[in-house]
């Protein structure tokens, strides 16, 4: 008697639990049940397990039955027709979906060679057990399972051709690669998701050498002169919306070329870019602080004395302009309306990225690495044959990393470049690296993928002998020009008069607590004070009450509101200081100043 | 300490011997002079902030500490609290720890391993219903009968009678008599009612019958090249007041029972000592130095204070240092009740206000003498 649960709750009993399961999986195979079921006959603690519910993770395989596969060359013959589909496969019980649970039933085969009658199941390609980004990376069986983990994000964040009606879409913040290539060593998921028409890469010569220190620490020193012919070259788009609201009592913005008495008028200057519609033109090539969509808002209160002044009509200017560090060419715009009616301006903004020092590029095996110098075509070495590497790879990155993958990429793309085919370099499924050696051995070149390469600067050969080939190289979207920041003097809060913070408001890097305290370990007190010195103010403090006077600019004269007719001396202290005693007396707290002369 | 010259005598006493019990009397003054050099340079500079120094030097390494509790190998349900969780529990000033417990050392022929056993058990606490089969309340006689189980009592070495004596004086008002099957309990007043011997029963439960209040567990082991008791649960006075015990070397990893029986210079080593040990055992390198001043800290009231809002925090003199420190309001309300002055003397104050701190740097001023005009 074995119990039988239906989705985890207890159904009855059967005498033959096998011969109840096997009976199960034939009417599913059938058609008559669910292809969503799955069963499992636990023997450990005798029990069927039926499963119907969702959330169940589950993967495709072929049905084996004595020994050979329901799949025929038939079956494949009339799905390449497109005369079958998958869905036919599985109605047909050719291949069926097992859960975790029915898998522990199960004995998979992982190639048809490997087939016994023993086997239930057969898998559809090794590439199967992997998800689409993984699959991606060549040679994976090669690599360490953490690099190959990191080799799939990397490509996520790599810049290609990521939609081909990119014009007139309005992507926020979306890089394009100028001149992307069909990867030289592939996978069948390229073909399979058609990776040619939207590829997101280059195949680069590689040199696995050090270069004068440049591409310690996982850099990489790019040559000038393939940036000149077009590596890792992008544009960058950004869109700038305006829309035109509606307020209550009929007021709505306008967008225009705004009127020279609005409040807030920046200077004619920043409007030079509007047409008279108040938008930019397409193509105009656009810096700081420049208007791009002129924009007028009613006055925000109308109350007190506006109501009665002579400007109680005046509109406030609230254009959509160039943050500081932007710049660009007006690529498209825009004219619409969003669900709510109003008009709807977009400009979208293209700027160039050019490859450029601290910009991050990375092979699909997780070496990924900044450009650390970028060096003349002319000072790069060279080969034998006059190759110049595009790429110089430090051979420090891989004892760790343990990236064979990459290595062997290398040899085969330089392979696929050399014989003008490209590469199978799918999981499990792959080329064999010495087959590609001896290709490589019979193109001409060290099966080693060694070279002799030459000093660019001096001419000289170099002592040892430098591995080059061909690595699809991916530029990743995290580019300097759009995270470079520094501030001298800037903008300040309005609340605590102290630096802004972040790169979007030119801010400083706050010196926090932890950072405080390394100041007085070094007992280095009068630099403490001088970095904390940014919201420093004078004030006058009342000598009779001991609190915080005012100053009559008129009368040039300080007094004391409480007092009025005590004395004051000036204190210097910082203003969030002053804040917290204003927030003291709040609580209905009297804080106190006693002076005492400091000399 | 007649021979050692003038101008060394403030070196520390223990410094001064060792010099004249290794240097030869003639070279007696150049040594003196070397060590004197030498001590001069060890000490901390004026100025230097050695209290932030000691915090960051325990807090840094702590952030690296992995949470976890040691497990003693092979016994069931003996672990200690020890890492991050240990550390907060000594520095917090924590009455009631989560795992008190002792190592005990034991005289010559005991620390040798004999009666290891026995000791460790006559150690152990029982309590009455650990060996009572029965307890029935027989209210037609008023009194509380207890049945032992003679096969529990054999385990630990105790007869009846044994029992009975250890019984005989723990709860005032109730006669104990050992009877043919059982021990009894009867109030000694009879007009007490039903609920007097209620409540006696509950009592009666928890009376020791052998071992020392307050220890649950016992282990011993080997340390070294002797046998120690490992106990589970406290009791430093009794323990120090058994003749096998090792008086000077046996501790208690609850400081307060430390202070209360061994004084607070003894709490200090033992604050120094348990968060040191934790350091240690984390593979951590920290100055001992820092949890010394730490522990004076904690101690320096005569009384355990921890390092919390309530303890030393407490003590700060400056309003805004306390206020800096958790609940701000309240310590500004409080400040405001009772009219504080502060005087701005300390590091976080002058941070607050933007003006120099008096550490290094900051504490130097310029002194100068008017001249007299004649």
């Amino acid at each position: 008697m074995t119990d039988v649960y239906l989705s985890g709750k207890y159904l009855g009993t059967v005498d033959e639990p096998q011969k109840f399961a096997d009976a199960l999986i034939q009417s599913r195979r059938a058609g008559q049940l669910s292809a969503n079921v799955n069963v499992y006959y636990d023997r450990e603690i005798d029990a069927v397990n039926v499963e119907s519910l969702k959330g169940r993770l589950r993967r495709p395989l072929i049905v084996v039955k004595d020994g050979q596969p329901l799949l025929t060359a038939d079956h494949i013959k009339r799905l390449q027709r497109n005369e079958m589909s998958w869905s036919d496969l599985i109605k047909q019980g050719v291949v069926e979906y097992l859960d975790a649970a029915e898998e522990e039933n199960a004995y998979v085969a992982f190639f048809k060679r490997e087939l016994t009658r023993q086997h239930t199941h057969l898998d559809i390609a090794p590439l199967a057990m992997f998800g689409l980004t993984t699959s991606l990376v060549p040679f994976t069986n090669y690599n360490s399972a953490q690099k190959v983990n990191t080799g799939s994000k990397n490509q996520k964040q790599a810049i290609g051709f990521y939609a081909a009606n990119f014009p007139v879409r309005m992507d926020m913040d979306v890089n394009l690669l100028h001149y992307p290539q069909i990867p030289l060593v592939k996978t069948i998921m390229h073909d399979i998701v058609d990776y040619a028409k939207h590829p997101a890469g280059q195949n680069l010569v590689v040199a696995v050498m050090s270069y004068k220190g440049y591409n310690m620490e996982d850099a990489v020193v790019i040559n000038r002169g393939s940036i000149e012919c077009g590596l890792g070259r992008g544009s960058y788009y950004r869109p700038m919306v305006a829309e035109e609201l509606r307020y209550s009592g009929g007021l709505v913005d306008e967008i225009s070329v705004p009127e020279k008495d609005i409040k807030g008028y920046r200077s004619e200057h920043d409007y030079r870019f509007l047409e008279d519609d108040g938008i930019v033109y397409p193509e105009a090539q656009v810096a700081e602080g420049d208007v791009v969509i002129g924009k007028t808002s009613p006055p925000r209160f109308l109350s007190g004395m506006e109501e009665y002044s002579l400007s109680a009509e005046t509109r406030r200017e609230s254009s959509s302009a160039m943050q500081h560090g932007e710049a660009g060419v007006v690529d498209t715009v825009i004219l619409t309306e969003n669900a709510e009616g109003n008009r709807l301006i977009q400009v979208k903004l293209r700027d160039d990225r050019t490859p450029e020092v601290g910009d991050k590029f990375t092979s699909r095996h997780g070496q990924k690495g900044v450009i650390g110098l970028i060096v003349p075509h002319a000072d790069m070495p060279f080969s034998a044959s006059g190759i110049v590497p595009d790429i110089l790879f430090s051979p420090h990155g891989i004892p760790t990393r343990m990236t064979m993958a990459h290595l062997i990429e290398l040899v085969a793309g330089k392979t696929g470049a050399l014989s003008g085919r490209y590469v199978d370099g799918s999981v499990f499924d792959s080329e064999s690296e010495a087959d590609i050696r001896k290709e490589l051995l019979r193109l001409g070149f060290s099966d080693n993928g060694l070279e002799t390469m030459y000093n660019g600067e001096t001419g000289e050969a170099f002592s040892v002998r430098i591995y080059v080939g061909s690595i699809y190289y991916l530029r990743l979207k995290h580019m300097v020009a759009n995270k470079i920041h520094s501030r001298a003097r800037g903008p300040i809060q309005l609340l605590t008069r102290q630096p802004t913070e972040g790169r979007a408001k030119e801010g400083g890097l706050r010196l926090g607590e932890m950072e405080k305290d390394t100041f007085v370990a070094h007992g280095s007190s009068m630099l403490l004070k001088e970095r904390f010195d940014s919201d420093k103010t004078t004030v006058p403090v009342c000598d009779n009450c001991g609190l915080i006077a005012v100053y009559d600019e008129y009368k040039k004269r300080a007094y004391c509101m409480v007092c009025s007719e005590s004395e004051t001396s000036f204190v210097e202290l910082s203003y969030s200081f002053k804040l917290i005693l204003d927030e003291l007396k709040n609580l209905c707290i009297y804080p106190k100043l006693k002076l005492v002369n400091k000399y | 300490m007649a021979d050692i010259p003038k101008e060394f005598e403030y070196l520390p006493q223990g410094v001064l011997s060792r010099v004249k019990g290794e240097a030869p009397a003639s070279k007696l003054k150049a040594v003196l002079g070397k060590v004197s050099e030498e001590f001069n340079n060890m000490q901390v500079s004026p100025g230097e902030s050695v209290g932030l120094v000691a915090a960051e030097s325990i807090g840094e390494p702590s952030t690296q500490m992995t949470l976890n509790t040691f497990h003693f190998a092979g016994v069931a349900e003996m672990n200690i609290t020890m890492g991050l969780p240990r550390i907060i529990e000594v520095l917090d000033g924590r009455k009631n720890i989560t795992t008190p417990m002792m190592d005990i050392y034991l005289e010559k022929p005991y620390s040798q391993g004999q009666d290891i056993k026995k000791i460790a058990l006559s150690i152990k606490e029982t309590l009455l219903r650990d060996v009572a089969s029965e307890i029935t309340i027989n209210l037609a006689d008023s009194r509380i009968e207890v049945i032992p189980d003679d096969a529990k009592l054999a385990e630990i070495g105790m007869t009846k009678p044994g029992v009975v004596s250890a019984l005989k004086g723990q709860i005032k008002g109730v006669s104990v008599d050992l009877r043919k099957e059982f021990i009894s309990f009867r109030l000694k007043k009879k007009e007490e009612g039903v609920n007097a011997i209620f409540k006696m029963k509950e009592k009666i439960k928890t009376l020791v019958i052998k071992g020392v209040k307050g220890i649950s567990q016992v282990l011993p082991v080997k340390r070294g090249n002797e046998f120690i008791i490992i106990t589970a649960g406290t009791n430093l006075k009794k323990i120090l007041q058994m003749p096998m015990v090792d008086v000077t070397r046996t501790v208690s990893n609850d400081i307060f029972e430390i202070e209360a029986v061994l004084g607070i210079e003894a709490a200090r080593q033992a604050i120094i000592n348990e968060v040191y040990k934790v350091i240690e055992n984390q593979g951590l390198n920290v100055d001992i130095r820092h949890m010394m001043l730490v522990a004076d800290t904690m101690c320096n009231s005569g009384v355990i204070r921890g390092i919390t809002r309530y303890g030393t925090v407490k003590e700060k003199v400056s309003v805004l240092a306390r206020a800096s420190f958790e609940t701000p309001i309240k310590h500004l309300i409080d400040a405001s009740l009772h009219g504080e002055t502060d005087y701005l003397n300390s590091v976080v104050e002058n941070v607050m206000i933007n003006q120099p701190v008096p550490v290094g740097t900051g504490m130097v001023k310029l002194a100068m003498k008017e001249e007299q005009k004649k």
